[in-house]
């Protein structure tokens, strides 16, 4: 029963939204973006499982963290609480043999930032307008926390791409077999093409050569092969998606609701 | 500055009061200046109006044929700009302007109708100096349809696809035999996970960074399934960080089953699934994080992905883990295969949970997939020769075959 | 490494502390944005299709701008949202605000005060741009406003009333729109856009997208998609026509056209890594070969 609840419940909402792609008519014209309205209302409660579990671990695992360096730092006599402070890189940062309370320390952080921000943003502290405004108005504590932490948090993570590109290309790209060679060509015309020096490189060619220019080479592959690849691909992934949904509103695919009855 | 820059300058900051005001008497007054700018411009010919087809009702679509001068050139005072369309409930008028359609257009749909109430319009090809319009058409009514006809196509392909589909797996099911290529990325699960097991280190598995509305992250999960499964016959460790809600708790679900059917309710632990962050790169942060202390020694990155898949895939690559992907974002494929051992690609992440099942049911999806590949390259063959033959034999026919492929798949 | 002997110096090049690789890149970012190296650019097809739509659109032509993306991608996308916001000012175009994004309204903001504010004085709210903010709803809130725009949208950011903003009078709903643009690289983004508004409206889509997610909406270009800027090369191709149209342009900030120096030369940097490790790959099977051609 507990299993085919759900399933049933997959099968008739997958039809009926399947159906209603065909029907502009009052009340099934809209049946897609409700439900997909409706998602989001469950996913906005949902995300009151995830906050909690959040806390529960990085509180269990802080709590688990200082009893542990406690119990070490008083290991062997003497004023614990000193060797506490005078040990404590050690204890807060991988130190600890005990898995579960390592690195306590950035558990800390983690239930600190995530309060801080909850409570910055759930009673609009520092708001020019009070509780009236919108809480990434300027000025406020949690557009503060926004402007000035997060923003460079983030632009550092994506900026990490660049670095990655370039060692993983440097393995990526050797000239073992013809494809990799092939690969290896286009890779250096694009990165070329993108560049002014592509321009430059092959700036002298005369007009009636012009589709060698490392520029117009560039746009080539990427509007020909680039986009016949991609389209190739494209179809693949959307016959996937279509018998992969198959599968999932029939119910045959149900090892994502948890095992099979077998 | 001299006179005459001074005259022009003012000129120039005069300019859109005056094309305001040589424009005003077209928006105002249609029906006059239809005669004065019909020395300057043709009006548009042949004016229909009708219901928009296949919608909700609330619109009209209105088509023309361009004015005879629509080609001239964008620089003269006298070119046409575009077309005004102009709407009111009596064929007498006023008329007042519902939208603009840029030069070169021969279609507006006006998407500001009350269903059930009559409406005449006209369509003026407006210049700088003015605009000539056509008699007023109408009256027309908007109205809801039950069926969308403009999907027909659609309805037609998804239906013959569900057929083929279903048709396979019945017939799997019937105990008929159906041979599926090889995977090597799929063939590799169970090595990777005896490498882990091998070197005592944990499993690192990461369901992509969508919610469950994505069918990457119910393909993702579904792995998940069967990959658990094999670990909890190894007693192996498995960390599953997502950035989720619903995602978590699927997650849980799925792996509580698998250790459940591998008989060792026991070994299960709900922390092996924990929520991270929704954020992406504050998720790839703790998962990078994750990586560089507990060193897994198998990496899985099976579901959705954006900007983050090379992050976290080379810094697996940093810690020697072994590495297999799947996702269908082609945008992240290139890097999966630069920085991962193995890859599945797009349709193969789709067919994992099948192939790993090897249940007939399921393998039997894959064989209906088949159809569609067939019917996809059966088109695109004979639209490319078909346009390829009018090229070269400049055949009308040609033409109108190979458009009327092209239109077969098109959302009108 | 053979018989356990010392690594040679091409095996030390082929396994080389990706660190190195790190320096290198590092420097050849930083190096010509310090010595501010520029280049010319030549708009390409793909771009000054865009482009060439606002120079057509009259003046009034109402222009949604959809800003869907993150602080982690501003320095990618940002600077063609200005450029185009710059272009569709000029042209005395209304531009309409808003953000799929929940990032994307303090995105929206922050564009709002830094050019059109400052340098578009005679802009009113309201009457020449708005801000509608963010709303959830992925591509389920395209799908909603592309037959009905206060469904959605009762107020704009501030609270207003949206049925008091003179700029709505006219807008029921996406249709009512001349083009919409948007800007990111990720979910929801262009491809939803264009699956949910563009297709089925038949309004044009223009967008702007990482360098990354460039190669995946090439196939949609041009029946689905107007035009695309991929990366700074197309914020750079975009910032040059615009200067070169407009010449009152050329003082303002132009990042694109500046960030391409760096680019060009990481890019070189990249290449020569390329070949570096190519070199040691072919030299070291070379060494293979002949050391077991001779045991």
């Amino acid at each position: 029963m507990r299993r085919q609840v759900p399933l049933i419940i997959t099968l008739i909402v997958g039809a009926v939204l399947i159906i209603a792609a065909f029907i502009p008519h009052h009340p099934f014209g809209r049946l897609g973006e409700n439900f997909s309205l409706y998602f989001d209302i469950i996913a906005v409660f949902a995300f009151l499982l995830g906050g909690g579990n959040l806390v529960r671990i990085h509180g269990a695992r802080f709590l688990r963290g200082v009893r542990t360096s406690v119990q070490e730092a008083k290991k062997g006599g003497g004023f614990w609480p000193l060797k506490f402070l005078v040990e404590f890189p050690f204890f807060a940062f991988g130190g600890l043999e005990d898995k579960r309370g390592r690195d306590w320390f950035f558990s800390l952080i983690t239930l600190a930032g995530f309060f801080a921000m909850l409570y910055a943003g759930l009673f609009k502290i520092g708001n020019p307008d009070g509780w009236q405004g919108n809480v990434t108005q300027p000025g406020g504590l949690f557009q503060e926390f926004y402007q000035s932490m997060f923003n460079p948090l983030q632009a550092t993570m994506y900026a990490l791409l660049a670095f990655f590109v370039a060692s993983a290309s440097y393995r990526a790209f050797r000239a073992k077999t013809l494809e990799a060679t092939i690969l290896l060509a286009t890779a250096f015309i694009i990165l070329l093409g993108r560049t002014p020096a592509g321009t430059y490189a092959t700036d002298w060619l005369p007009s009636w050569l012009d589709f060698f220019h490392i520029p117009n080479l560039a746009n080539w592959i990427m509007a020909v092969p680039n986009l016949a690849g991609q389209r190739a691909i494209m179809i693949g992934i959307s016959l996937g998606v279509i018998a992969m949904s198959l599968r999932v509103i029939l119910g045959v695919e149900r090892t994502y609701l948890g095992a099979d009855e077998k | 500055m001299n006179r005459a820059d001074r005259l022009s300058s003012l000129l120039v900051a005069l300019s859109p009061a005056i094309l305001i005001l040589a424009l005003f008497p077209a928006f105002a007054i249609p029906q006059t200046t239809a005669d004065t700018a019909a020395a300057l411009v043709g009006p548009p010919q042949n004016v229909r109006v009708s219901d928009t087809k296949g919608d909700e009702g609330g619109s009209i679509t209105v088509t023309w044929d361009l004015s005879p001068d629509d080609h001239g050139g964008a620089d003269t005072a006298t070119a046409i700009i575009g077309y005004e369309i102009l709407r009111s409930e009596s064929a007498a008028g006023p008329f007042q302007s519902v939208g603009f359609a840029p030069k070169g257009a021969t279609r507006f749909a006006d998407a500001s109708t009350h269903d059930g109430v009559g409406y005449y319009y006209q369509v003026v090809a407006s210049t700088a100096q003015g605009g000539a319009a056509a008699a007023p058409v109408g009256p027309v009514m908007s109205s809801a349809q039950w069926f969308n006809t403009n999907r027909t196509n659609v309805l037609v392909i998804g239906l013959l696809l569900s057929g083929s589909i279903i048709y396979y797996i019945a017939s799997a099911r019937r105990g008929k035999k159906l041979f599926i290529r090889r995977i090597a990325g799929l063939e590799a699960v169970q090595e990777a996970i005896g490498r882990a097991t091998e070197m005592g280190r944990p499993i690192l598995y990461i369901p992509g960074i969508q919610d469950m509305d994505d069918v990457q992250t119910v393909a993702g999960v579904t792995i998940l399934g069967y990959v658990a499964r094999t670990i909890a016959e190894y007693d192996t460790k498995i960390e599953v960080p997502t950035s989720r809600s619903i995602v978590m708790s699927t997650a849980r679900e799925t792996i509580k089953s698998a250790y459940i059917a591998a008989g060792r309710p026991d070994a299960y632990s709900d922390d092996a699934v924990h929520y991270v962050t929704d954020e992406q790169f504050g998720y790839v942060a703790a998962v990078d994080g994750i990586m560089v202390r507990d060193k897994p020694a198998t990496c899985f990155y099976m579901g959705a992905f954006f900007a983050e898949s090379l992050i976290m895939a080379e810094t697996g690559n940093s810690i020697g883990a072994i590495q297999i992907a799947g996702t269908a974002m082609p945008a992240q494929l290139p890097f999966f295969v630069a920085a991962c051992d193995y890859t599945l690609i797009g349709e193969e992440l789709f067919a994992a949970s099948a192939y790993l099942s090897n249940e007939p049911k399921q393998l039997g999806s894959l064989k209906g997939q088949d159809v569609g590949k067939s019917i996809a390259m059966l088109a695109i063959a004979s639209g490319v020769i078909l346009l390829t033959l009018h090229q070269v034999t400049r055949v009308e026919w040609f033409l109108r075959a190979g458009n009327w492929v092209k239109d077969l798949f098109l959302l009108n | 490494m053979a018989n356990g002997e010392r690594p040679t110096f091409l095996e030390r090049v082929q396994a080389i502390d990706r660190r190195i690789i790190f320096l290198f890149v590092a420097l050849a970012v930083s190096l010509p944005l310090v010595f501010h190296v520029i280049f010319p650019e030549k708009i390409s097809p793909i771009v000054s299709s865009m482009f060439d739509r606002i120079e057509s659109l009259p003046e009034g032509s109402r222009v949604l701008i959809s800003f869907d993306y993150s602080p982690s991608t501003v320095p990618e996308v940002q600077p063609m949202v200005d450029a185009v916001v710059r272009h569709c000012a000029a042209r005395k175009q209304k531009l309409y605000l808003m953000a799929l994004w929940a990032t994307g309204q303090n995105i929206t903001d922050e564009t709002i005060h830094r050019v059109i504010e400052k340098e578009f004085p005679e802009y009113r709210y309201g009457e020449d741009y708005l801000n509608l903010g963010y709303k959830s709803g992925n591509q389920g809130l395209i799908n909603v406003i592309l037959t009905d725009m206060k469904k959605m949208y009762t107020t704009d950011v501030h609270g207003t009333a949206i049925d008091s903003i003179p700029m709505m009078a006219q807008i029921r709903n996406l249709r009512n729109f001349d083009i919409i643009f948007t800007f990111g690289g990720g979910f929801p983004g262009t491809k939803e856009w264009v699956l949910f508004a563009g297709d089925p409206g038949k309004i044009p889509v223009a967008s702007g997208v990482t360098a990354v997610q460039a190669p995946l909406l090439y196939p949609y270009y041009p029946s689905q998609l107007l035009g695309l800027m991929g990366g700074i090369k197309g914020a750079a191709e975009y910032e040059y026509e615009l200067i070169r149209r407009y010449p009152r342009f050329a003082n303002v900030a132009h990042p694109g056209i500046d960030m391409m120096g760096p680019q060009a030369v990481a890019h070189l940097v990249i290449m020569l890594f390329i070949v570096i490790g190519n070199i040691a790959y072919f030299a070291g099977r070379r060494r293979e070969a002949k050391r077991q051609g001779t045991p």
